[in-house]
């Protein structure tokens, strides 16, 4: 588990990055959590930098969407998914769930 | 509408042969393009291709799921003359390919020299281009680039990275002038000195030395600058001269309207060779921006269709990127011509900033951000909010 920090420093329509094996970024997409890699798999901008437009984050530099769900992107310039990852809330506390593979973590939302 | 012509198989291209099956298009798709390669991303030619770390499958536009698109390709084949009475496309093997409509996504090309060069002497818009280029950028070569817009900003800054020496030449009084004014021109440019790159500015090319192979360049006030390599990078110019007897309204590249439809019924026109009415600006432009070239063709295909587009508000704003140095460098909008600048983040000197382009009324109309994704995907929209 990887602490990402207070439910209140992290209102909806913000995000947080946090480092687990590799950068993560996590949303509040209108009081739901979602957490993917924080890096695009097309260069390496921070998603975490990026547009949240309901269920999708567009990339800050070329505008590769990626859907929060999924981590797939919905079209070039990126062609790869990011992994997404579980995110529990506590006693006010956010905490990640680093997954292990980007294959793990698309085939278990499909 | 049963059968579609696309002529250009680049990024403009590939997507509209997308677009066409996404928005529910089932008949025939055939796609013409003259270069050998299937779809590429240009790009990472001046970037990370040309300084070896992205390999030719990376830079491939094409995915798995793409064969599922069922196009004919006609790759290596040139269209060389439209037959607008017919929707007719004649390619250069004498194949005449008729259909209910055309798609022009022809592109540019690099805007080269009015003589014959000697060896050494180089343009950077294709594959074959770069391919032939990153051969001689070796380390201790003298390189020299002839114009400091964009693509010769980012060859320079490649250059220097594989271990090159590199003066960079340009008539103006500033890099990049054309796209963000003297000032901005003025401060993203001092990247090229920070990197012991030499600039020439106000420096007209007088001619290139050398017999068989480039020495050296002369410039117009007699300084000779020696050289292993020259880049010219002047520009580009819209490919539509076989469009010349076609009937479709030409004017630096295919005019259409905001859609991108042009003035013949069925033929549309997309990307990088499109001259098209631009509601940012209430002006015709031709925007030779990956952005644009990415998402015209959604509005072009559903305008053929008779369908109904809506895209993002901010999707008409003009965006493009570069990478120099290691820096990502972002404009979006339009300058105008008496346009100040306010700096709201960060500060010039320090070259990470995020500054506005605001014109005579006080109305922001452009944003340039250096290293500032973030704040800059806020004013991007926040200048759509202009339409
Ligand atoms: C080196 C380089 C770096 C770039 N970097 C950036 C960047 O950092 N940011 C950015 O925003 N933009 C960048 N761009 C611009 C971007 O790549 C273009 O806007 C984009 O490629 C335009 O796509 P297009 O499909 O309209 O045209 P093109 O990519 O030019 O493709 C047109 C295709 O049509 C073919 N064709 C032409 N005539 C015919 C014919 N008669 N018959 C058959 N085929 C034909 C051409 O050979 C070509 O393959 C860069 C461009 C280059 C060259
Ligand atoms: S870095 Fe994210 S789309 Fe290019």
């Amino acid at each position: 588990m990887i602490f990402v920090g207070e439910l209140a420093d992290l209102p909806p329509g913000e995000s947080a990055r946090v480092q687990g094996e590799a950068p993560i970024a996590v949303f509040n997409v209108d009081g739901e959590l979602f957490a993917i890699d924080d890096t695009c798999t097309h260069q390496d901008a921070s998603l975490s930098d990026g547009w949240l437009e309901g269920c999708a984050v567009e990339c800050p530099l070329h505008a590769a969407c990626f859907d929060l769900r999924t981590g797939r992107p919905s079209g070039p310039p990126a062609k790869k998914p990011v992994r997404t990852h579980q995110v529990s809330v506590d006693d006010g506390l956010v905490y990640v769930l680093e997954s292990t593979s980007v294959d793990a973590a698309v085939e278990g939302v499909s | 509408m049963r059968d579609i012509t696309i002529v250009g198989a680049s990024l403009a291209g590939l997507t509209t042969a997308r677009s066409l099956r996404e928005q529910g298009f089932d008949g025939r798709i055939v796609v013409i393009g003259d270069e050998e390669h299937a779809p590429y991303d240009r790009p990472p030619l001046s970037k990370e291709f040309l300084a070896g770390t992205s390999s030719e499958d990376d830079i491939g536009l094409t995915e798995p799921d793409d064969s599922g698109l069922g196009v004919e390709w006609r790759l290596g084949r040139t269209a060389e003359a439209l037959d607008t009475g017919e929707r007719a496309v004649l390619l250069d093997d004498g194949e005449r390919i008729t259909t209910d409509g055309v798609v022009l996504a022809t592109g540019a090309r690099a805007r080269t020299l009015p003589d014959s060069v000697p060896e050494g002497v180089h343009t950077l818009r294709t594959l074959d281009d770069a391919r032939a280029l990153r051969k001689e950028l070796v380390p201790g070569a003298r390189l020299i680039v002839i114009g400091a817009g964009f693509i010769g900003a980012e060859i320079a800054s490649t250059a220097v990275g594989l271990g090159c020496e590199v003066d960079i030449v340009e008539a103006a009084a500033a890099p990049l002038q054309r796209a963000l004014g003297t000032d901005m021109g003025s401060v993203c440019g001092r990247l090229h000195a920070r990197n012991g790159v030499r600039m020439h500015l106000r420096a007209g090319l007088a001619e290139l030395i050398g017999e068989f192979r480039v020495t050296a360049v002369r410039l117009e006030d007699g300084r000779e600058l020696p050289a292993d390599v020259v880049v010219v990078g002047i520009g580009a110019q819209p490919n539509v001269e076989w469009l010349a007897d076609s009937g479709i309204p030409l004017h630096n590249g295919v005019l259409t309207d905001e859609r991108g439809l042009t003035e013949v019924p069925g033929v549309a026109a997309v990307g990088d060779c499109a001259n098209s009415h631009r509601a940012y600006t209430a002006e015709s432009m031709r925007l030779e921006h990956w952005t644009n070239a990415l998402q015209q063709p959604a509005a072009a295909v559903a305008a053929l269709l008779g369908r109904e587009h809506a895209a993002p508000a901010h999707h008409a704003v003009p965006y493009f990127w570069s990478d120099q140095y290691g820096h990502q460098i972002q404009f979006a909008g339009h300058r105008t011509a008496d346009c100040t600048i306010q700096v709201e983040e960060g500060d010039l000197d320090s070259g990470d900033f995020l500054a506005l382009y605001v014109d005579g009324a006080g109305a922001p109309v452009g944003v340039l951000g250096i290293d500032r994704p973030r704040a800059f995907g806020r004013w991007r929209r926040r200048l759509a909010g202009r339409l």
